[in-house]
């Protein structure tokens, strides 16, 4: 297709590879950063909107202007979302459910990212007679909406007798979780040559050694998008949470759901927003932190199919 | 370790020295506003304090967010000590496929049937002679709250009734008010399409369509009047934009709405802000036409456990909830009616009294919610809304909505 | 030592058929099985409780002829090609100007990907109430001066699907730039310096080169998109509860309700199974060129 024998000044790092600017203040340069500012904009003024009214008090919000900045700023409601907001009768607000959230999603991520990279795995490097076609269905898997599989579950886990236990919403996320990490895997694994696989196996390395000391180490990436897949999905998962534990397991977004959806009563604007910021930092957190690799990764990821 | 804290922080009050007969029980509901969870704390008290201990299972976001966590909780086999649900059909199949604990016995020592009025309540409970629920309020959704302010701002008299209101509507709108607060969510349509069939057509139609299932009487003029007032309020509503039903209330009470039609449990709204009955907003049980009010409410149902121990107390709960003090206690915070026709409510406001004089002369009618299936309602829902907010001709509403009713036969 | 190679190979092949167990279980048990529970119910009058009482083609008949499920499907395909198209345009094209060797990089790619990190509900609150009339965006340019403004989506059933439309797009369209953009990273330098000799203009080389060579990552982006939009339910919920009226009532919201609300599981399973219809038909020709036609890829 295109002419490569044009001296290559090789890279092989993930820098931008577009059409190098010319001068700082060009029309295109204009358009460019014009752009993305806009978008920024975009972006940013929920943020800014959810920030600036859970600094404000309920007077200052029932008068004003969500957008403009507080008056008299206060942290009150932000005290109050993380230990005062009831549920029922219980007022410790979301710290409740804090750690049961970390419980939940730390063995969830864990064991999800690790069955999807061992399917993504095999269905690069062994496949076996109809892998396409149960890879075909993970991908179906991915359309069906959860609130349909609800029945079928609990009808599941009592056979098992996982209904109730943590364990049992461990396994329901790594189900759903399944179907795009798998993809996901098998796309990165697939990138990677297949020569070195075929050379491990002639030095006589099995499955899992394969797996464990040669894909693991150069798949750090792929791993980091996963993560931060999973933690986002689990971390903001209310449905499955609250439908297959009980209240002594239930996970943060449980209390956030009380604070947020309760229909009766004055709506506490800047409370919701207070919570909704104390709910999302932990992905938020790792957004932040790991945003460069995210891209990285992705880009390993998703490129070849 | 967490419910452990859980324990401590809702015993904390309560001195146990049953302690070693204390049972864990734990209660899941949707009532998770301020007036509402006062109330159920008062349930829990009197609960911990005869010795057991209320485990809160709380999940806000109203019945159709708890329900599927409810039944998915007892069909898999890990029930909860006891839950909510409003009487009638929603729980029926799980008390027919025997997952419900029989409480006929505590009815009978408790003597229930003389005491629970009105008694289709408890009729609502039985089923094949047997007892599942204990009833723990009556709400009437047959009232239109008005604001005095409103009326006074656009120069008006506050209207005595539903056709007066109407009347008032174009005169409100002309001094830049709304003249009918509606929420956008389904279940507050309809609300507002029962209250005035109630209020329109009156007790008999309401009856012969509803507890008779009579479809001609449904297809017939009386209704055909019902959905042209009905309407009317849709014009009256039409720039309402509100979601939630407080928000709504909230509208009425700070005067830049004339008025919504709402249940009982409004007034909850009224009193946190501090307004008065008669002087800041009026209210008028059955649209003020017809004073009737239909009776539907809460119940508690005891799925079946395992455990000795937990029947037992089980049973102490069901037998509790019906207690006089405790119907005293909770209808208070909870602005509702009490279960039983033998207590006295004397801190009851106006409004509620008016409320307590209905149930007492008797013209109460059975609710919706009792006599057609979760699905029929919810059909209607799906319809009021589509009428409310849209254009569609009050005579195609109607042709569905008998059909709708038709597919509950 | 054959026979010890022979135990050596089969001892490896079973390692990798284990492997596979948990993938084999849940295709088969969790989706297969539970997709044909629901297709086999969906022809029962199940109301609240599963049980086995058929009635042919009597769910269907009535979903078909229930108006607000066909408002739903409507609103979905609306929204769906929409959605879609906006999504991967506006990824593409900020993608693109990321890779123009910018400034600030970091900081423009987490402003974007933030909102990915935040759940439906709190997308929709927050937009509801940016698009609130009384205190957002209206109000606001209102106050300004411009006294006519009117910008209410959410209470214009002409125009509520618009306004879930921002929502919905400000949530997802980082996360697609993210992928756009590594796709764009991942194409041979070669190519770009081969095709500046030749004289072809960059917005040429975009779309004439550079396209084609991201197919793997439009279908990666498509399965995950697509995914999220039929399964799109809380932002709705948490939006315009599929208000005002019925005007922005999706699929998975008929189906929830039926399923939970109106008790109704038959109806509820007959509302899903149309829903799974629907996407295995699109996906089946998708499998077919995936696998079908790679050989010679």
């Amino acid at each position: 297709m295109v002419d490569a024998t044009i001296p290559a000044n090789t890279r092989t790092d993930a820098e931008p590879r577009g059409a190098k600017p010319k001068r700082a203040l060009s029309g295109r340069n204009i358009m460019i950063y014009g752009t993305l500012l806009v978008f920024s904009l975009y972006y940013l003024l929920p943020l800014w909107v959810m920030v600036m009214t859970s600094l404000k008090g309920m007077p200052e919000i029932r008068m004003g202007n969500i957008f403009a900045p507080p008056v008299e700023i206060t942290f009150e409601p932000w005290v109050k979302a993380w230990s005062q907001a009831c549920t029922g009768l219980n007022c410790d607000g979301l710290s409740r459910g804090f750690w049961n959230s970390v419980q939940i999603l730390i063995p969830s991520v864990i064991l999800s990212i690790v069955v999807a990279s061992v399917n993504g795995y095999a269905l690069t490097f062994w496949k076996f007679k109809g892998s396409d076609i149960f890879f075909t269905i993970l991908i179906f898997g991915a359309f069906i909406p959860y609130q349909v599989m609800l029945y079928p579950i609990v009808i599941l886990l009592r056979e098992m007798g996982l209904y109730g236990s943590l364990w049992g919403l461990v396994l329901v996320h790594t189900i759903f979780g399944m179907p795009i990490l798998t993809l996901l895997f098998r796309n990165y694994f697939s990138t990677i040559p297949e020569e070195l696989f075929k050379a491990a196996r002639v030095d006589g390395a099995g499955f899992w050694s394969i797996y464990a000391k040669i894909l693991m180490p150069m798949s750090l990436p792929i791993f980091v998008v996963a993560i931060i897949l999973q933690v986002t999905g689990i971390w903001n998962d209310f449905l499955f949470g609250v439908v297959y534990t009980k209240p002594d397991l239930y996970p943060m977004t449980v209390q956030l759901n009380n604070i947020v959806n309760s229909v009766q009563g004055v709506k506490e604007y800047n409370v919701n927003m207070a919570a909704t910021l104390l709910t999302g930092l932990v992905p938020l957190f790792i957004y932040f932190v790991s945003g460069k690799l995210f891209v990285r990764g992705i880009a390993a990821g998703a490129v070849k199919g | 370790m967490k419910t452990f804290k859980l324990a401590t922080a809702l015993v904390a009050s309560v001195a146990l020295p049953a302690a070693a007969f204390a049972t864990d029980l734990e209660v899941t509901h949707w009532w998770t506003s301020g007036g509402e969870a006062a109330a159920v704390a008062e349930l829990a008290n009197a609960f911990n304090a005869a010795g057991d201990n209320w485990v809160d299972g709380a999940i806000a976001g109203g019945g159709s967010t708890a329900r599927p966590i409810m039944i998915s909780r007892i069909t898999g086999g890990d029930p909860m000590g006891a839950t909510q649900f409003n009487h009638g059909q929603q729980a029926l199949e799980l008390v027919e496929a025997g997952l419900m604990l029989d409480l006929t016995d505590v009815a009978e020592a408790e003597g229930w049937k003389d005491k629970v009025f009105p008694p289709s309540l408890l009729d609502a409970c039985t089923v094949d002679g047997r007892i599942y629920c204990a009833p723990v309020n009556i709400h009437s959704p047959e009232w239109l709250w008005l604001s005095n302010q409103a009326y006074a701002d656009a120069g008006l008299p506050v209207p005595a009734n539903w056709t007066e209101f109407v009347a008032s509507g174009p005169q409100l709108e002309a001094a830049g008010k709304i003249p009918l607060a509606l929420g956008n969510q389904a279940w507050q349509s309809n609300l507002a399409f029962n209250a005035i069939t109630v209020a329109v057509a009156g007790l008999d139609v309401w009856k012969q369509v509803n507890v008779d299932k009579n479809m001609d009487v449904a297809a017939g003029p009386e209704m055909a009047a019902v959905f042209t007032a009905v309407g009317d309020a849709r014009k009256l509503a039409a720039n309402s934009t509100v979601q939630d039903w407080n928000q709504a209330t909230n509208l009425v009470l700070n005067g830049q709405a004339g008025g919504q039609i709402m249940g009982d449990w409004a007034q909850g709204e009224f009193q946190v802000a501090g307004k008065v009955a008669g002087t800041d907003y009026t209210c008028l049980p059955g649209l003020g036409l017809n004073a009737y009010l239909s009776t539907g409410g809460d119940a508690f149902y005891f799925p079946k456990n395992r455990s000795a121990d937990v029947e037992a107390a089980q049973k102490r709960l069901a037998a509790l909830l019906v207690s006089p003090e405790v119907q005293v206690a909770f209808n208070l915070k909870k602005g509702s009616l009490p279960i039983r026709g033998d207590i006295d409510l004397e801190a009851a406001n106006d409004c509620m009294k008016k409320g307590l004089e209905v149930l007492a002369s008797g013209n109460l009618v059975p609710s919706g919610d009792m006599s057609w299936s979760p699905d029929v309602v919810k059909q209607n829902e799906d319809l009021m809304v589509e009428f409310f907010k849209s254009g569609m001709a009050p005579e195609t509403a109607h042709q569905q909505w008998v059909s709708n009713l038709e597919s509950g036969l | 030592m054959a026979e010890a190679r022979r135990v050596n190979r089969m001892w490896r092949n079973m390692n990798a058929k284990i492997a596979a167990v948990p993938m084999i279980l849940t295709t088969l048990v969790v989706f297969v099985g539970g997709t044909a529970w629901t297709v086999l119910y969906s022809f029962t009058d199940s109301k609240l409780l599963p049980r086995e009482r058929f009635v042919g083609f009597d769910q269907y008949e009535r979903l078909w002829s229930n108006s607000r499920w066909l408002t739903s499907i409507e609103n979905l395909m609306i929204y769906g090609v929409l959605s879609l198209v906006f999504t991967i345009v506006i990824g593409f094209l900020l993608a693109v100007a990321m890779d123009q060797k910018i400034r600030f990089e970091d900081t423009f790619r987490t402003i974007m990907l933030y909102p990915f990190a935040l759940s439906f509900i709190v997308t929709g609150l927050v937009w509801q109430w940016i698009l609130n009339p009384e205190f957002g965006i209206q109000s606001i340019v209102r106050g300004l001066g411009w006294e006519s403004f009117t910008f209410n989506p959410l209470n214009n059933p002409d125009l509520v699907l618009y306004g879930l439309l921002i929502a919905g797009l400000w949530q997802g369209t980082g996360f697609v730039m993210c992928l756009m953009l590594a796709g764009l990273r991942g194409i041979d330098e070669d190519i770009w310096k081969a095709a500046r000799v030749d004289g072809i203009p960059t917005w040429k080389t975009y779309i004439q080169i550079i396209l084609p060579m991201m197919r793997p990552v439009f279908i990666t982006t498509l399965v995950i998109v697509a995914a999220g939009i039929i399964k799109l339910y809380d932002l709705v919920v948490a939006q315009t509860s599929g208000g005002p009226g019925n005007a922005s009532q999706v699929p998975a919201m008929y189906v929830y309700d039926y399923m939970f609300q109106a008790q109704n599981l038959g109806q509820g399973f007959a509302a899903s199974t149309m829903m799974l219809l629907t996407v295995l038909i699109v996906l089946i020709p998708w499998a077919y060129l995936e696998f079908g036609g790679k050989k010679h890829g």
